[in-house]
């Protein structure tokens, strides 16, 4: 249970932080294509909470210890470039990932086949973008540049393998998903005439305990406002 | 796999002439998310439906439509599943399907699928106002998440595309 916890808690973390979008979108089109990936990911951590229990009780109810995405969705959205590259970094991963456990005859197969076929588009989406920031004005490409470099730190944790999807039952390889995600990162940005990050993503300065519960500052104000309406008024509905 | 009985056959039929709540033009059998309808026991039917989107919120107010048509018909007891796998792909759409939607302003998604068979011409997208195919993407999403917005270069008008999916 604890791998649809992890995968329902990244859709369902960066669904919400892409809900804050709504309103303040530079453009009218990237307001409706951030809402409907933000409901796409939404659709996808229904049925993943829907696996481990009741659905508003773990979004709603839960502390933040409790929640196990990893800590690159919770990350604040930060100018658009910024939102972009937390995009490509995510959803070129769960992209991978997906087409992964879809070829599995796992517990996730039959979501993950769904599910993958929306993530292209996300991933499409993301990339379309990084390479239009990047190659894009000189203001563009510094703030898209920004926005790889601040991220990348977080980007390590995805491959630390989830507990329950081990490469013997699942068929993921983690260290072939790693490869294969820096392979893909590395062609856009470059082809975005942008640098790839230069930190460490492993090791003692990488950022990432999300799994295991551990969150970042901002986290803690986001799960506040998410849950506040459902806190403040118990069983209510529309 | 169970035979389907004249009963169910029936009531599948009533269930697939339920409209779609956001593309009225259509029913649920020519998008193409009606999986079946089981008679259960007398007087209770279970109806397997699949979402397009994972996320798609008219999932709900489909299942209620179907449950209020055949609560209507005089089957009792209704129960309305969602199933996931096979996923839907926009090639489920019947060939009705997608002559509603061009008429009704929208271009129908191109053939799509490319497990086993040929791979498919992937042909420009056909403005559904003046027929040109001089036609430009403005934006990957659009109203749903199942359309993107595109434009007629010849005719200027926007219009929603049903993506392949």
């Amino acid at each position: 249970m604890s791998a649809a916890l992890a995968l329902g808690d990244d859709a369902l973390v960066l669904s919400h932080r892409l809900g804050e979008w709504a309103g303040h979108a530079p453009v009218l089109e990237e307001e409706v294509a951030l809402a409907n990936i933000a409901l796409d990911l939404l659709g996808q951590a229904r049925v993943l909470l829907s696996l481990v229990g009741d659905e508003d009780e773990l979004a709603y109810l839960r502390e933040e210890r409790a929640f196990r995405n990893l800590q690159l969705v919770e990350q604040p959205n930060g100018d658009f470039a910024h939102t972009i590259a937390r995009q490509l970094y995510f959803s070129v991963y769960q992209h991978l990932l997906y087409e992964r456990l879809a070829a599995g005859d796992g517990e996730f197969a039959g979501l993950a086949a769904k599910a993958v076929k929306e993530v292209a588009y996300h991933r499409d989406h993301a990339e379309q973008w990084v390479l239009r920031l990047g190659d894009g004005t000189e203001e563009s490409h510094g703030r898209m540049q920004s926005g790889l470099d601040a991220l990348w730190r977080f980007t390590g944790e995805m491959f630390q393998p989830v507990e329950g999807l081990d490469s013997a039952e699942s068929g993921v390889d983690w260290q072939a998903l790693e490869s294969s995600w820096l392979a893909a990162v590395t062609d856009v940005v470059e082809r975005a005439t942008l640098t790839l990050p230069a930190g460490p993503r492993t090791g003692g300065w990488a950022a990432g305990a999300g799994r295991q519960g551990l969150h970042t500052e901002p986290f803690g104000r986001m799960i506040a406002e998410m849950q506040h309406l459902h806190r403040s008024h118990p069983g209510a509905s529309w | 796999m169970v035979t389907e009985t004249l009963l169910e056959a029936e009531l599948r039929e009533l269930a697939g002439s339920v409209p779609d709540p956001e593309l009225p033009v259509l029913t649920l059998a020519e998008l193409g998310v009606l999986r079946d309808v089981q008679v259960e026991g007398p007087g209770r039917v279970t109806v397997r439906l699949t979402p397009t989107y994972t996320g798609c919120p008219a999932i709900e107010t489909m299942s209620a439509d179907i449950e209020r048509v055949l609560h209507d018909h005089g089957v009792p007891e209704v129960s309305v599943v969602t199933v996931l796998a096979p996923a839907w792909s926009t090639d489920d759409i019947s060939a009705e399907g997608r002559r509603k939607l061009a008429e009704f302003g929208i271009a129908p998604p191109r053939a799509h699928r490319t497990d086993g068979g040929p791979v498919p011409l992937t042909l420009s997208v056909r403005c559904p106002h003046c027929g040109s195919t001089d036609t430009e993407l403005l934006s990957r999403f659009s109203s749903t998440a199942c359309k993107a917005l595109r434009r007629c270069v010849a005719c200027r008008e926007p219009f929603d595309h049903f993506k392949e999916l």
